[in-house]
């Protein structure tokens, strides 16, 4: 829970600045999947990065280099456009 | 410099010229026109040179113009009636985003019945939405109030849309000698657009507009009023700096041979000049007539009405705007400002719809038993 500052404490209009800001790991909101790659057949569309809409899908310069659980939701967006198959949601590792 | 003959909207047109706004985003709508083509004129002829946006609404140009302002760009826009209601929900967002913007209002009044003429029911729809309104009496101020707002809009104490308010046509069409400032002293004064944090900075990247829970809601509309209280005192230390710049003072309101007045009249906009004229014919004839016009309604300047009014033993609001079943706006406001200073206090609906207000009318009303609708057939 991050601190309740008092309202002369914000910065106008709420903006959020990083440096700054508590950034909490939303991937805890993940609901029991979680994506794993097949690298055999991973062609390096980065579709998958594309279309991630947490940016949990990690580069390294332009290659694919997995997932940041941190981050990834388990929304199956980047199973779902892999046009290869190399993506498939496995069953989250108990806490 | 000689004055010249221009109407409010080349005068702020002129205002605009002079500042040269990175970003106007404008869709066109009557009174407000001659602003924006007077400034499409500039920036065609290579005298301003910023980037004209035409967008397909109003609700689009309040929308590009807190995209302007938030990436760093100075940004000025104008409407006016439906105009501004379209624009209404994005001004609150403009406000609550703080888009140190400014906004030229050519107050007409709303529909229905469709009209054309002036009235304040525009401005009254967003009274609540956090924003800075300033009201012009005539084309020098409308002027001078336009060089003032980006400097009010854009200190970092306010952070906040600053609407420039000029009666429709009555200002904005009517041709009045106007002393502009040399372009030089207005681009000094204005200066360098600044705002803490820019949504093109990728040095630093930021989040604006962020959705906020109950936990946090109420402190950021908390701030948004902090910020539009902190506006008054911006607006009196512009208000010195700009009359050493031209000779004129623009301060949160204006009184009006208010010292030993027993009448005090309270209005916005082109009727006060109206007012001085009527309250200059009563001084004549011996009776102690005032006027206090506001030229901030928001920020409301409640400790100083409450100052001016002190001395008065009656007091007359004159409101451009209904609130049907309800109190008219500016009424509202100066009863609840003057609350138990004992005068007396009567307020009256005037000018809707570009009904006009002589100064005869003003006589009548302030000589006593005027209706609450005042110059409506059907009553008094």
């Amino acid at each position: 829970m991050p601190r309740l500052e008092p309202w002369q404490a914000l910065e106008p209009g709420g903006t959020v600045v990083p440096s700054e800001a508590e950034q909490p790991h939303t991937g805890g909101w993940r609901t029991g999947v979680k994506p794993a790659v097949d690298l055999a057949q991973c062609v390096n569309c980065l579709l998958c990065w594309l279309h991630c809409p947490d940016s949990a899908v990690v580069l390294r310069g332009n290659a694919f280099a997995g997932f940041d659980d941190d981050y990834c939701k388990g929304c199956e967006i980047c199973a779902e456009v892999c046009p290869t198959g190399a993506i498939t949601m496995v069953p989250e590792e108990p806490a | 410099m000689r004055p010249r003959l221009l109407t409010g909207g080349e005068a702020v047109a002129h205002a605009m010229r002079q500042i040269d706004p990175d970003v106007v985003p404008v869709y066109p709508i009557t009174p407000q026109t001659p602003i924006v083509q007077g400034f499409a004129r500039f920036v065609a002829d290579g005298r301003a040179h910023g980037e004209l946006v035409d967008v397909e609404s109003e609700h689009s140009a309040m929308s590009a113009a807190i995209g302007a302002a938030l990436a760093g760009a100075r940004t000025i826009t104008a409407t006016s009636s439906q105009g501004l209601a379209l624009m209404a929900e994005v001004v609150y967002i403009a406000a609550s985003m703080r888009a140190p913007l400014v906004l030229a209002v050519g107050n007409r009044a709303l529909s229905g019945p469709i009209n054309i003429h002036c009235d304040h029911s525009d401005s009254m729809l967003v009274r609540d939405s956090g924003i800075v309104q300033l009201f012009a009496e005539n084309a020098q101020e409308a002027y001078d109030l336009t060089v003032l707002a980006p400097r009010l809009a854009e200190h970092p104490d306010v952070l906040l849309p600053v609407a420039v308010c000029l009666d429709g046509f009555t200002i904005t069409h009517a041709a009045e000698p106007v002393s502009l400032l040399p372009d030089e002293a207005v681009s000094a004064f204005v200066g360098e657009y600044e705002i803490p944090h820019s949504v093109l900075d990728l040095a630093e990247p930021s989040t604006h507009g962020p959705f906020a829970m109950p936990d946090y809601y109420y402190e950021l509309r908390r701030a948004q009023a902090g910020a539009l209280a902190a506006a008054l005192g911006v607006l009196e230390e512009l208000a010195a700096e700009y009359e050493r710049l031209s000779g004129r003072r623009y301060g949160a309101l204006e009184p009006y041979r208010l010292d030993d007045a027993d009448h005090a009249v309270v209005a916005l906009g082109s009727t006060a000049g109206t007012v001085k004229d009527t309250v200059d014919d009563l001084r004549e004839e011996g009776v102690r007539a005032g006027l206090l016009k506001l030229t901030s309604f928001r920020p409301l300047p409640a400790a100083e009405i409450r100052r001016a009014l002190a001395g008065a033993a009656r007091v007359t609001v004159l409101d451009r705007a209904d609130s049907p079943g309800g109190v008219p706006p500016l009424a509202a406001e100066v009863a609840a400002t003057i609350y138990g200073s004992g005068a007396a206090l009567d307020g009256h609906v005037y000018g809707l719809g570009g009904r006009d207000l002589h100064p005869e009318d003003v006589r009548a009303i302030l000589a006593g038993g005027a209706p609450a609708y005042a110059g409506v057939r059907g009553e008094g």
